[in-house]
């Protein structure tokens, strides 16, 4: 249960961003991370944004986890 | 897929190999999320047999202990509530029945995704008492913390929750004291470093001799963090490093840090297969204890018992593997699990199940 997942900000409102990972749109909330801003990647955990990641590891983590619920579902 | 085909991984691979960890070196990964990937990549196969990957107390859900288990089935039986907990709750089996059960006798218990998910609840439904199953680690902690603050200031006074959480330093150190188990270096969990950072650690790592190292969840990153340990231990040397630090800063996220500390206060707490520990727990202030479901909803106290069998503090304690544990597999399985560590999809007696079974 703390497995958690890299997001991009796409909108910022307040305390919830829109995020997209691996296509899918939702809502997280960022009080946690209060210096993220719009194109920052964070690592989302039950709806929370916990940490924002370094922007050049992003696209590689993102690769990990397409791949890791690929596996998962064979 | 056969990993070793990666050159990185292949690389790290070599480099453990000519490092030779000669005399066997006991490395406990404490995260429930790193055990999965160790079990489901085959890590423990691919690196020199001299070393040890043991699991340990990573798995929030495998260490709550049968008697909050059962505290909570008897509020469910005894007060109308609706309970939200995480799906990994469910089905952990407490001293007579489980939340899977209650609900099928009709209680409201209710998966949620999000901690938010049981606030939202209470505030639609004003005339329904909410109480949050508020269970995890410093990953976890935040989240709740966050949503106490809220329900504080927009004066909800519906919602409730009952803390299990627990701080996974003061674990590591209950460990080091024992000494049953053997621990030469720690694989330090991802997500709730991003939290508190490395600075905890560093106390632990000198005084016990045990270099800690940070990693995050790809097959590269541990093996890459089981490299730096066997280098730290062949130097000498018993520092924390950061592998995972595309999201691990040394001083974590003081936001959420600041948060935790608003609402909350260390206190002890007991861990199934570790008992007691002090300050490893954490208690709601006093402006925020209208809050606390415990105090709000008594129930009487049942004596609780450990499913018969389960070897799951040893497990959960890295003493035993899940394979020596007589009922894994035969009687234990995902499917119809006696204990939490196989309930738990992070619990290492799934994970060595899921993946590692025939290869025990
Ligand atoms: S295999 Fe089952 S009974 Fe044995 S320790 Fe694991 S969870 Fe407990």
């Amino acid at each position: 249960m703390c497995l958690a997942i890299p997001a991009k900000i796409i909108k910022i409102n307040k305390n919830l961003a829109e995020v997209e990972s691996m296509g899918i749109k939702k809502e997280v909330d960022i009080t946690l991370v209060p210096d993220a801003v719009k194109g920052d990647y964070v690592i989302v955990h039950a709806g929370f944004a916990i940490q924002i990641i370094d922007k050049k590891e992003a696209a590689n983590i993102e690769n990990y986890f397409n791949e890791y619920f690929d596996g998962q579902k064979h | 897929m056969n990993i070793l085909m990666d050159k990185n991984i292949k690389y790290i691979v070599e480099s453990l190999n000519k490092s030779r960890a000669s005399d066997g070196v006991s490395i406990m990964e404490v995260c429930g999320t790193h055990t999965m990937v160790i079990s489901r990549y085959g890590l423990r196969q691919i690196i020199p047999e001299t070393i040890n990957l043991i699991s340990g107390p990573g798995c929030p859900v495998c260490v709550t202990p049968a008697s909050d288990i059962d505290t909570i089935l008897e509020i469910t039986e005894n007060y109308d509530i609706s309970l939200f907990t995480f799906g990994d709750m469910l089905h952990v089996p407490g001293s007579k029945s489980s939340l899977y059960d209650k609900k099928s006798e009709g209680k409201d218990i209710k998966i949620c995704y999000s901690p938010s998910d049981a606030l939202n609840f209470a505030k639609k439904n004003p005339s329904r008492k909410v109480i949050l199953l508020a269970i995890g680690f410093e990953t976890t902690i935040p989240l709740t913390s966050v949503i106490i603050k809220r329900a504080y200031t927009e004066k909800i006074n519906n919602f409730f929750i009952y803390n299990v959480h627990k701080l996974i330093p003061e674990a590591l150190e209950t460990l080091l004291k024992d000494e049953h188990v053997k621990i030469d270096a720690f694989l330090c969990p991802g997500h709730v470093s991003a939290i508190i950072g490395s600075i905890p650690y560093k106390s632990i790592a000198e005084k016990y001799r045990v270099p800690c190292v940070i990693s995050g969840f790809e097959p590269f990153d541990i093996l890459e963090s089981i490299d730096m340990i066997i280098k730290q231990i062949k130097d000498d040397r018993y520092d924390v490093q950061i592998q995972y630090n595309r999201v691990v800063r040394e001083e974590g996220n003081p936001a959420a840090i600041k948060l935790i500390y608003e609402v909350f206060d260390k206190t002890d707490s007991v861990w199934r297969g570790l008992g007691n520990i002090p300050d490893s727990g954490l208690k709601l202030k006093e402006d925020f204890l209208r809050f606390d479901a415990k105090i709000h909803f008594p129930v009487k106290k049942i004596k609780s018992k450990e499913p018969p069998g389960c070897r799951c503090g040893d497990v959960l304690k890295g003493i035993k593997k899940p394979f020596e544990c007589k009922l894994f597999s035969k009687v234990c399985r995902p499917d119809s699990p006696v204990g939490p560590c196989m309930v738990s999809s992070e619990g290492s007696c799934a994970a060595y199940y899921r993946y590692e079974k025939l290869k025990a």
